[in-house]
């Protein structure tokens, strides 16, 4: 009794079935599930039957199909079906489980095989089965079929490789995989096949290697499977099967043949030496093929018209990685599979299953030129094909050749465009992968179109792929940047919330640098912005144009758009909202306040509104915000002289030079470790720049006025520390002097070494090489090189040609990190060509001085 | 002291890190998900083409038979056919019977209300796993004689000695029907002399 209340508290509800179970009987478990292919033709409807009406229609007839069933077994499930609620089912468990147990308990009586098959269905409606694995392992041992058959599979369903009772069973199996019985022997080698661990693989290894060479085809076929699952389980065992693999290619029956071309296929994968082996077997193999095309009816092995498609496929494949790369192999194979692609029958699925094998064998290997063409139409046909399935294969096949065969696939380009309104997300998301790489500059308008449309309307799981393919397309292709901005802008209005973050900064800076779309900009994104401020990229881009070029837009002058007149209210109404929007994320509103900061210097009568407007964050909530508001107070206040300086434009950025890219930031990020990590994601480009300017400034002036450290941020556009050490030397009263020593001059070329000191540890150094001989200098390169301790990032020259006599010069920067702060050393090579003579030279510069203001590098020559 | 030769290249860079952010990203917000597959993705690195799994299940979502060809826990697989059911249950009927999951390609076609569902690696053949799905549905229709739904929830360990005898290991094993049907008749007919003294046995100790 105590065992069974035990009992009681174990079983638990299942996770995943629905809440209300009660298995009311529904009309469909009783449709016959070949209805669907057999019967529907035929305009017959089933009429819904009992449970009862079941049992009697399958008793009537008899028992020489199936052998009687279970009678324990079926009243249970019955049993268990009748309830009506998922309460009253888990107590019909538990009384089956308690009473399974007591079985399990009692030994050897003849019922332990049904009572494993009760547990096996309790465990399917998954309720913990656990305690029927040991009787898994004793029914094993069994000497009974009817044991040893329900046995195995309770081992299959309970156990797993990682469980000790698995090892128990090792020796069960190796016994009965030489049993007399060949379906003991088929119960042993499936269950191997099924949960074999690497362990029991080693073991039994040599009894499969015996039975691979059984002459009953039966137990032959399913060892060479076996030996499939060993050797993906422990590959260095592959060769003891090569032998008897090869030697199973003369087998007659098909599915002894089978499990060999998979197991030569896995052999070959794992091994290049075996690969090397079964080239050999290649005319074989097409010759086994060619038997399949050209035979004549078999109905045992056809299958709509197609003879053996199973096999047809596996031996496809396996040609496809013999040919892969090898021109023989190629060569003894590229009949067999024109005339497989030209003569196999499409119209059913099995067909068009041995085709598409055909395709990509094709496509792999080094086949003749006619034969790729002929690969690709048949895509192209199987792209028009009404059923959907063929054409998902179909642009998943056009998806691997794109790159190869692009213009093969730039035919098909309306078909696969037609797909993006497929009803199905399936074919959805392969036409648009298919689609972003048919992109090119000749149909960018086009089939930006589409993909824009395909936009508004696409799935929520594919809008962000989607949004960042178009950005992708669009920053290779645009072809104006008056459309790549529109392009951009449309996305962050359909899809805001689903594009990258750095589309932020990349936008900004694309916007900066097209300083004759800033008024047009500047204007629509000011009406996306009063329409919806719930896109946040949007709204930031908007904070961001609106700060910058809010002059523009109160102007009110813009050739490219119809103007409206908004008045320094509006635009500061449109601010506000949005900081206090609780749509508005702390990174919006720090685009917002600055935005409004920066306005003050920019419109004339609301500068009082400005001031309030920040002196309320001057006590916010999120540090960030507080922050910067409090030193814009500041800067209203104690500095208001060079509010105005300070709040200019920013300056253009261009993407393509050295500290502005992304891979840059990153860089800069790891030789800062020790800075608040919030920095990264916390503050927008430019104001955060701002800051940091506005910070430095601060400081040397000596104020109090820094109440945590100075937030470094790097979003992607930032400007690097070079630029904010520029601007900084405009601002403030000592500007930074640049010093500039030549350290080569050979052959009328010279390198200059200017130095600046950015922080303790880091100096950037710039290397500017000029050319005052005759000709030009070509193939100008340099490298560099530094003591271990010290990082060195060069970034990317301006170019590798000097022109003559001066008229020109190449520079390159070098960025050095010196953490352990070592006396810097740098060894600098030059090559370059000068009228077809290749010289290389290399200078040593041993000393940087410690203060980079009088840096005077002393030089030695090499 | 190592030459270092300038990145000309800074687009590879930035591809590389904007990579590496969306991966830590992937990683923080997917670590239980990931925790599931590891084993899968993990398990072998090259040749991908082997079934990991086959699932049968009701149109109410319920599981009939499930065969598992990776070696998971009981935990993880219950998971995967959790999701997996949910996701294809939620597919409208003319949608095509592929989809992408995790890393897997999940095979289904619905025979009347049972829903026939394979996991294969990418490399496998979806349309001849189709066919396989319903060679079968074909195998039990010819065992039970017109099969329906019921047959399967009472027979389900008849469902699973045909699987058996026609899937071994996640590979097709018999090409040919009349092999497998054979096979199984003759197991059946051992099966029942095995049983049949007993249940003699036991009507006598009874009467």
């Amino acid at each position: 009794m105590l065992l069974q209340r035990k009992d009681i508290r174990t079983v638990k509800h299942p996770v995943w079935l629905p809440a209300v179970t009660s298995e009311v009987l529904t009309v469909e478990e009783r449709t016959g599930i070949g209805e669907w292919n057999y019967r529907a033709a035929e305009g017959k409807t089933m009429s819904p039957e009992s449970d009862a009406a079941w049992k009697r229609r399958r008793s009537e007839r008899g028992t020489d199909t199936i052998m009687t069933p279970s009678v324990r077994l079926q009243e249970m499930i019955r049993v268990i079906r009748s309830a009506r609620t998922q309460c009253e089912e888990r107590g019909i468990i538990q009384r089956e489980c308690a009473d399974i147990r007591a079985q399990f308990r009692q030994g050897d009586n003849g019922e332990r095989s049904h009572s494993l098959a009760k547990l096996l269905y309790v465990h399917m409606l998954g309720y913990p089965a656990h305690f029927g694995q040991m009787e898994c392992v004793r029914l094993i041992a069994s000497t009974r079929y009817s044991e040893k058959r329900i046995g195995y599979l309770g081992a299959m369903m309970l156990l797993d490789e990682k469980q000790d009772a698995s090892l128990l069973i090792t020796n069960s199996i190796k016994n009965d995989l030489s049993h007399s019985s060949q379906f003991v022997q088929s119960l042993a080698l499936c269950t191997l096949a099924c949960m074999g661990s690497a362990e029991m693989c080693r073991d039994l290894a040599p009894e499969i290697e015996r039975l691979l060479r059984a002459s009953n085809s039966y137990i032959k076929k399913k060892a060479t499977l076996c030996a499939v699952h060993i050797i993906r389980k422990v590959p260095e065992l592959g060769e003891l099967f090569t032998p008897s693999a090869r030697s199973l290619l003369c087998e007659k029956n098909h599915g002894v043949l089978h499990g060999a071309i998979v197991l030569i296929t896995e052999l070959c994968e794992r091994n290049p030496d075996t690969l090397g082996q079964f080239r050999k077997a290649v005319p074989e193999l097409v010759q086994i093929m060619k038997g399949l095309v050209t035979s004549s009816y078999s109905p045992e092995h056809n299958v709509a018209g197609i003879s053996d498609p199973f096999l047809q496929v596996r031996i496809l494949r396996l040609l496809r990685i013999l040919g892969h790369k090898n021109d023989t192999a190629s060569d003894a194979m590229n009949d067999l599979l024109a005339q497989v692609a030209t003569n196999t029958d499409s119209s059913k699925t099995a067909g068009s299953a041995v085709l598409y094998e055909t395709v990509l064998t094709i496509m792999d290997i080094n086949s003749e030129s006619g034969l790729r063409v002929l690969a690709v139409n048949i895509l192209g046909r199987f792209l028009l094909n009404n059923d959907r399935n063929i054409r998902y294969i179909s642009m998943t096949s056009l998806q691997k050749i794109v790159q190869t065969d692009h213009n093969a696939v730039q035919r098909h380009r309306g078909t696969i465009v037609d797909c993006l309104k497929d009803q199905d997300s399936s074919v959805k998301r392969r036409a648009l992968e298919l689609s972003l790489a048919l992109v090119s500059a000749v149909n960018i308008r086009s089939m930006m179109k589409e993909l824009l449309i395909f936009l508004s309307t696409c799935p929520p799981e594919l809008r962000s792929h989607t949004a960042s393919g178009i950005f992708n397309a669009a920053e290779r292709y645009s072809p104006s940047k008056r459309w790549h901005i529109d392009t951009i802008l449309h996305v962050l209005t359909t899809a805001g919330g689903d594009v990258r973050d750095e589309t932020v900064p990349n936008l900004i800076q694309l916007i900066t640098t097209a300083s004759e779309l800033h008024c047009y900009t500047v204007h629509k994104l000011y009406r996306a912005l009063v329409k919806d401020i719930s896109q946040q990229s949007l709204v930031q881009v908007a904070c961001w144009c609106i700060g910058e070029y809010g002059d523009m837009l109160l102007k009110g002058e813009c050739e490219e758009i119809t103007p409206v007149q908004v008045t320094e209210d509006d635009v500061l109404d449109a601010l506000k909202t949005v900081l206090q929007s609780h749509m508005s994320s702390p990174a919006t509103r720090g685009f917002a306040l600055t935005a409004t900061m920066k306005l003050s210097t920019r419109i004339t009568e609301n500068v009082d509104r400005i001031r309030s407007i920040v002196s309320i964050y001057g006590s916010c909530i999120d540090l960030e915000l507080q922050q910067r508001a409090v030193e814009y107070n500041a800067l209203f206040k104690k500095y208001d002289h060079m509010r105005a300086a300070v709040l200019e434009r920013m300056p253009v950025m261009d993407k393509n030079s050295p500290g502005h890219t992304n891979g840059d930031t990153f860089a800069e990020t790891i030789k800062e470790p020790d800075l608040p990590k919030s920095a990264e994601e916390g503050f927008p480009s430019e104001p955060a720049s701002q800051v940091y300017d506005l910070l430095g400034l601060l400081g040397a002036t000596d104020t109090p006025l820094q109440p945590s450290p100075a937030p470094i941020c790097t979003p992607p556009t930032s400007t690097s520390s070079a630029d904010i050490l520029d601007l900084l030397g405009e601002l403030e009263l000592t500007s930074v002097p640049k010093s500039t020593v030549t350290v080569y001059e050979k052959n009328g070329v010279s390198l200059k070494l200017q130095c600046d000191k950015q922080t303790e540890t880091d100096v950037t150094v710039t290397l500017i090489a000029s050319n005052s001989s005759q000709s030009d200098i070509t193939n100008f390169t340099l490298q560099a090189a530094v003591p271990k301790s010290v990082q060195l990032q060069m970034k990317a020259p301006s170019g590798n040609v000097i022109p003559a006599q001066g008229l020109g010069e190449v520079t390159q920067t070098v960025l050095l990190n010196n953490p352990n702060k070592v006396s810097l050393k740098m060894r600098v090579r030059m090559s370059y060509s000068n009228q077809g003579t290749m010289f290389q030279d290399t200078v040593q510069i041993d000393s940087f001085p410690s203060t980079a203001w009088n840096c005077q590098p002393s030089i030695s020559p090499l | 002291m190592d030459f270092t030769v300038a990145e000309s290249n800074t687009h590879v860079r930035t591809v590389f890190f904007n990579k590496t952010r969306d991966f830590v990203g992937y990683l923080h917000g997917r670590s239980r998900r990931l925790a599931t597959i590891l084993p899968l993705l993990f398990q072998q690195t090259r040749p991908r083409n082997k079934m990991q799994f086959m699932l049968l299940f009701s149109r109410q979502g319920k599981l009939r038979l499930q065969k598992w060809y990776a070696p998971l826990s009981d935990t993880q697989k219950k998971k995967i056919s959790r999701e997996v059911i949910q996701t294809v249950l939620a597919r409208k009927p003319k949608m095509c019977s592929f989809l992408e999951w995790r890393d897997l390609k999940i095979v289904y076609k619905r025979y009347a209300s049972l829903y026939f569902c394979c996991a294969v690696e990418d490399q496998e053949n979806e349309l001849i796993t189709l066919e396989i799905i319903h060679r079968y549905v074909e195998l039990l229709d010819k065992y039970f004689g017109s099969v329906c739904e019921l047959d399967i929830i009472f027979n389900f360990e008849k469902a699973y000695y045909i699987l058996d005898e026609f899937i071994l290991g996640g590979e097709a094993q018999e090409t040919s029907k009349k092999n497998v049907l054979k096979a199984i008749e003759q197991a059946d007919m051992l099966q029942e002399e095995a049983e049949t003294p007993r249940s003699v046995l036991e009507e006598i100790g009874l009467t």
